[in-house]
């Protein structure tokens, strides 16, 4: 059992305020996954975590107990590094026992987890070489089974995969995920990419500039941001956004017009909204519905259309030079310099305030499944 | 396996031995005074000996020069305020040391004014020719930069020991001299001769060390740059000009400081190859302090410290006026 | 035929281009020439002097003494002879006749020698002016010198050589501790007053040993070790070079090792030990060398400090035998070899590890 409760944890350096005060809990068996722009203070976070930094305030609990003032080593968390950290000069073997060694633990009883977490990680022929004898992918498995051996409470992951091919990533990511379905424990893992944040994550926490912004599962977030920032960063490629004022309001819709954009009518439900006031339409690539020449929609203008094959990425510029982004399943036939109108998917858009906070249009409802969409022949 | 391996894999089996004895002290160490006192756990003995063998010896010596009589131990040392520095100002006509009451102190200043800025001008413009040659793409390089290096290997009492042996007056060179029908010279002997192979002996031994730093700081000005060169049609001249030496300052730089501060320093080899004679044509400064503090009796603590400080003071001032020319020469 | 230009036009010529030409080129011009012939005469200026001194020490005494040297070391070639108990040398000696006969010398007396003729002993010695007689002489090694210098004066010289051992290994091991330590400390700790201390050390590069010569004879003699090794080995152990070189060295190795050992639950010392130590090999290489020879080349400390006989260092015996009145340049030559050689061997292995330490940090 492994609760993990952090109470108002700041962190300065110096005159920066890195972390003001995070709130979070983290309950037993969960993998979860830090995320967010770098210098987020997610990494800063980990390292409060695992002890390698004091807290300037709060506390930090685990299963109950203050850790905040216990020295990392006896804290029963452990850490894969960025780097993997490995002793260069030590064999794979005594890499994984160093740790078993400091604290004086039986001869048979560090074999016994040593090669136990090497069976895990299938690198038992690796035990005698070093880690300048193997490749990245090796070296990762080592410095996922250095944290085995110690058997912690929970396991923390530096963006672990950062120095690994893409290819490598993607089988990693999916073995970590595998790992943690086997051994069941905490674990906590910093990433900037939000590929790893959604494939791997029971619970993701978005952090901005030392604030967590939100938390929740993978789809959560990506349906029902809470806010503009969460709802950019969450989600490849990125979602647009169409900033402008609210004209008339009526019944159940409302008018949104942008300075360079024909007004659009769209549906506001229960929403309470002013007329006048600043908003901003956040439509996912995937889900505008297009339509060549003349229509109600939005005209853009074709600026490049990547064809990959699978999926179009279509380019696209508003009237005033914005740009904006259609994604297409299957191949397109569009050009540069084709007029194109788009207008979003219902219920599948997204309305800030002029803060960035999510308006909810439809309170209580899920939001819409995407729709497959009439691709242009 | 590689040589750093191979260091590497020796040291870590040395140290486990010593190691099963210390580790337990030293985490008893740790737990005393807390983790976050361990970085001056290990910062001490260092620190201590630096303070102890560098910075109080500065201010001790300061307390020296003000002080006078022959006597070692501060607390029996008398009082005598600037009389040390009068002493060895103590002159009728600046420019003629026979006038000072110091003169040896003035002879010695005069020769390492002398000694210093031709040492290493043709130290360094020796060096900085070998570099470049070294540079090139030559066969047996690594045995050419092995045989100018080696004598910086030497110790002083070896390399003037050799010279003494080569230039005596029944020396290798004066055989050569015989052999080619010219009359054999006694080299150390007259004023000029032992001044010129001063000189040269010191050049032969300390040239090596230099070379070694230029090659590095040639080899690190990267390889395109020339090439672009090339493609611009740059005149060679014009190339080692405008991008060899610009690029090469920094190095040039650290190198002409470092054999500044050495030059200035010399003792071993002219102590023992000339003793700093023909009578004091070949004294430089440190042989003046070492002589009238140690070897001349009554030994004068005071006036080799005062001598010493003024000195380093002159060192202090040389260096902050070369590192001022250097970066107004960058910015400019 | 483009190429071909092109290729004229890139290859350096012209009065400057051995100044600056770059490795990598083909064929071979005078300018190549030039490089050679420079670097063939500094092997020249460089290394006769050496072997000079090396090949005087297989000389005899006499040999040594002669105007103008020969190049090779010779010495007399001499022939037993019965009733003799030394092998006596031989000489040819032209006779009135013009004949020239082959004679042992059992003695000179003035301006005439008495010899012998070792075919002929019966014939009894008889006189022959010296001026008739040269020496037989062959190239010769002679290792009487060092002999008489391992054995002979008492055997004074491996006193000497333990002396100069033991300051060497002793300074070199608590310069390497001690630096690396506070080394450690200041590339790997962030603390109060690092700063401070790493500028206190680093001053001290601006202190030059000469110029602190006086009192740091005080301190030594404060601390009872005037004409003791140890006054000699501690006032340098703190070698800011060595500190300078091995925090540089340090800074290299990632934080993130320290901390996943102290995850490890290694102790501030163990990863000192067990982690920095061992991945700072090659820093430790260089400052370990670099001490090796200033100590056994060191002169103006030991100079001043070890002032009796028995506690001379090679360098200062060395020195001495030149003082006294009457040089004896047989001993003074082979004990110059024999304390070059050991250096010279060492750096054929190390030369690489003292080469690069010097580049990457210009200190000696």
């Amino acid at each position: 059992m492994a609760k993990l409760v952090l109470e108002k944890v700041a962190k300065s350096f110096g005159l920066v305020n890195v972390l003001p005060g995070v709130d979070l809990d983290i309950e037993d068996g969960e993998f979860v996954v830090f995320v967010g722009p770098s210098g987020c203070g997610k990494s800063t976070l980990l390292r409060l975590i695992a002890g390698l930094e004091d807290v300037s305030s709060g506390d930090i609990l685990i299963d109950g107990d203050s850790v905040t003032h216990v020295p990392a080593a006896d804290r029963g968390v452990a850490m894969v590094f960025q780097s993997y950290a490995l002793y260069p000069h030590m064999t794979v073997r005594q890499n994984l026992s160093f740790g078993l060694e400091n604290i004086r633990m039986q001869r048979p009883e560090i074999e016994r987890r040593v090669g136990e977490a090497a069976r895990l990680l299938q690198i038992e022929q690796l035990l005698e070489r070093r880690p300048k004898e193997l490749s990245g992918g090796q070296r990762q498995r080592v410095a996922i089974g250095r944290a085995i051996t110690r058997d912690p409470k929970i396991f923390l992951f530096d963006e672990p995969l950062s120095n690994l091919d893409a290819e490598l990533r993607v089988l990693m990511r999916i073995e970590i995920t595998r790992l943690h379905e086997r051994l069941g424990n905490t674990m906590i893992y910093v990433t900037h990419d939000q590929i790893e944040a959604m494939t791997m994550a029971d619970k993701i926490v978005v952090l901005r500039g030392g604030v967590i912004e939100q938390v929740g599962a993978p789809l959560e977030l990506y349906n029902q941001p809470r806010n503009a920032f969460v709802a950019g960063f969450i989600g490849s490629p990125r979602m647009n956004f169409v900033e402008g004022t609210i004209g008339e309001v009526s019944g159940e819709t409302f008018t949104f017009t942008s300075p360079d954009l024909p007004a659009m009518t769209l549906p506001r439900r229960t929403a309470s909204l002013a007329a006048g006031q600043k908003v901003s339409v956040g439509v996912r690539p995937e889900d505008l519905i297009v339509s060549k020449g003349k229509g109600s929609g939005w005209p853009v203008t074709v600026s490049v259309a990547e064809q990959h094959g699978a999926n179009s990425y279509i380019h696209c510029s508003r009237p005033n030079g914005e740009p904006l982004l259609i994604h297409q399943p299957g191949q397109s036939a569009v050009e540069r310099g084709d007029i194109l109108n788009v207008s979003p998917v219902p219920a599948r858009w997204h309305l800030f305030d002029a803060s960035g906070l999510r308006i909810e249009i439809e309170p209580g409802q899920e939001m819409a499944p995407p729709i497959l969409h009439t691709a242009i022949q | 396996m590689s040589t750093t391996n191979w260091v590497s894999r020796a040291g870590f089996g040395l140290m486990s031995l010593p190691a099963r004895v210390i580790e337990p002290v030293m985490s008893g160490v740790q737990r005393l005074i807390g983790i976050k006192r361990m970085p001056w756990f290990f910062l001490i003995p260092n620190l201590t000996a630096v303070m102890l063998f560098a910075l109080l010896p500065v201010l001790i010596n300061v307390f020296y020069s003000l002080t006078g009589s022959d006597r070692l131990y501060p607390q029996d040392r008398p009082w005598v305020g600037g009389r040390n520095y009068e002493t060895l100002f103590d002159c009728t006509n600046y420019l003629d040391p026979s006038t000072c009451s110091r003169d040896l102190f003035w002879r010695a200043l005069g020769n390492t004014l002398t000694f210093v800025p031709i040492q290493v001008v043709c130290m360094i413009g020796i060096a900085l020719i070998t570099a470049l040659c070294l540079n090139r793409e030559i066969r047996g390089r690594g045995f050419f930069r092995g045989v100018f290096f080696f004598p910086v290997m030497l110790s002083p009492v070896v390399v003037a020991l050799t010279w003494q042996w080569i230039l005596q007056r029944n020396g290798a060179l004066n055989g050569i001299f015989s052999a080619i029908g010219l009359n054999p010279v006694n080299w150390l002997v007259f004023p000029n001769t032992a001044f010129f192979w001063s000189v040269f002996v010191t050049v032969w031994a300390h040239m090596g060390f230099y070379t070694i730093i230029l090659l590095a700081g040639l080899q690190a000005i990267p390889r395109d740059v020339y090439e672009a060169a090339k493609m611009d049609s740059a005149s060679n001249w014009r190339v080692f000009t405008k991008i060899t030496l610009p690029l090469l300052r920094p190095v040039l730089l650290v190198v002409f400081i470092l054999s500044m501060i050495r030059s200035v320093q010399t003792f071993d080899e002219l102590y023992i190859l000339t003793g700093g004679g023909p009578g004091s044509a070949t004294m430089l400064m440190v042989q003046y302090i070492y002589e009238i503090g140690f070897a001349i009796q009554p030994r004068n603590f005071g006036l080799a410290a005062a001598a010493s400080l003024l000195l380093g003071a002159a060192l202090l001032v040389f260096t902050a006026i070369q590192l001022h020319l250097s970066r107004r020469a960058q910015n400019g | 035929m483009v190429d071909v230009t092109l290729a004229r036009k890139s290859a350096p010529s012209g009065t400057f281009s051995w100044l600056f030409a770059r490795r990598g080129r083909q064929g071979f011009d005078w300018s190549d020439a030039l490089t050679y012939g420079f670097l063939l005469l500094g092997v020249l200026v460089m290394f006769t002097p050496v072997l000079w001194v090396v090949i005087s020490s297989f000389k005899t005494p006499a040999n040594l003494s002669e105007f103008p040297p020969t190049v090779l070391p010779y010495s007399a070639e001499r022939v037993e002879v019965e009733g003799y108990a030394q092998p006596l040398p031989l000489f040819e000696v032209a006779g009135e006749d013009g004949e020239v006969r082959l004679l042992a010398q059992i003695r000179r007396v003035g301006l005439n020698a008495q010899m012998i003729d070792p075919q002929d002993v019966e014939a009894g010695p008889f006189t022959v002016p010296v001026a008739s007689a040269v020496p037989l002489r062959q190239v010769n090694f002679v290792l009487e010198n060092y002999t008489n210098l391992l054995v002979g004066q008492g055997g004074d010289i491996w006193r000497y050589v333990y002396n100069s051992l033991f300051i060497t290994v002793v300074a070199t091991v608590i310069t390497l501790i001690m630096n690396s330590m506070a080394a450690f400390a200041l590339s790997k700790y962030k603390f109060r007053g690092r700063n401070v201390a790493l500028l206190a050390i680093l001053a001290t590069l601006m202190i030059p040993a000469t110029v602190v010569l006086v009192p740091t004879y005080l301190i030594v003699a404060q601390l009872g070790l005037v004409g003791n090794l140890w006054g000699v080995i501690l006032p340098t152990v703190a070698t800011p070079t060595g500190v300078f070189l091995l925090r540089q060295y340090m800074l290299t190795i990632p934080d993130e090792l320290i901390e996943a050992a102290r995850m490890d639950h290694a102790s501030e010392w163990r990863i000192f030990w067990r982690i920095i130590l061992p991945l700072s090999s090659p820093a430790l290489a260089v400052v370990a060398i670099f001490s090796i020879l200033s100590r056994w080349n060191d002169f103006l400390l030991p100079l001043i400090v070890l002032n009796r006989r028995e506690v001379f260092t090679l360098q200062l015996a060395l020195a001495s035998y030149q003082n006294e009145n009457e040089i004896r340049y047989d001993l003074l030559l082979s004990m110059t070899t024999l304390t070059a050689l050991p250096l010279a061997l060492s750096f054929i292995f190390l030369q690489r590890y003292i080469t690069s330490g010097i580049a990457s940090t210009g200190i000696k």
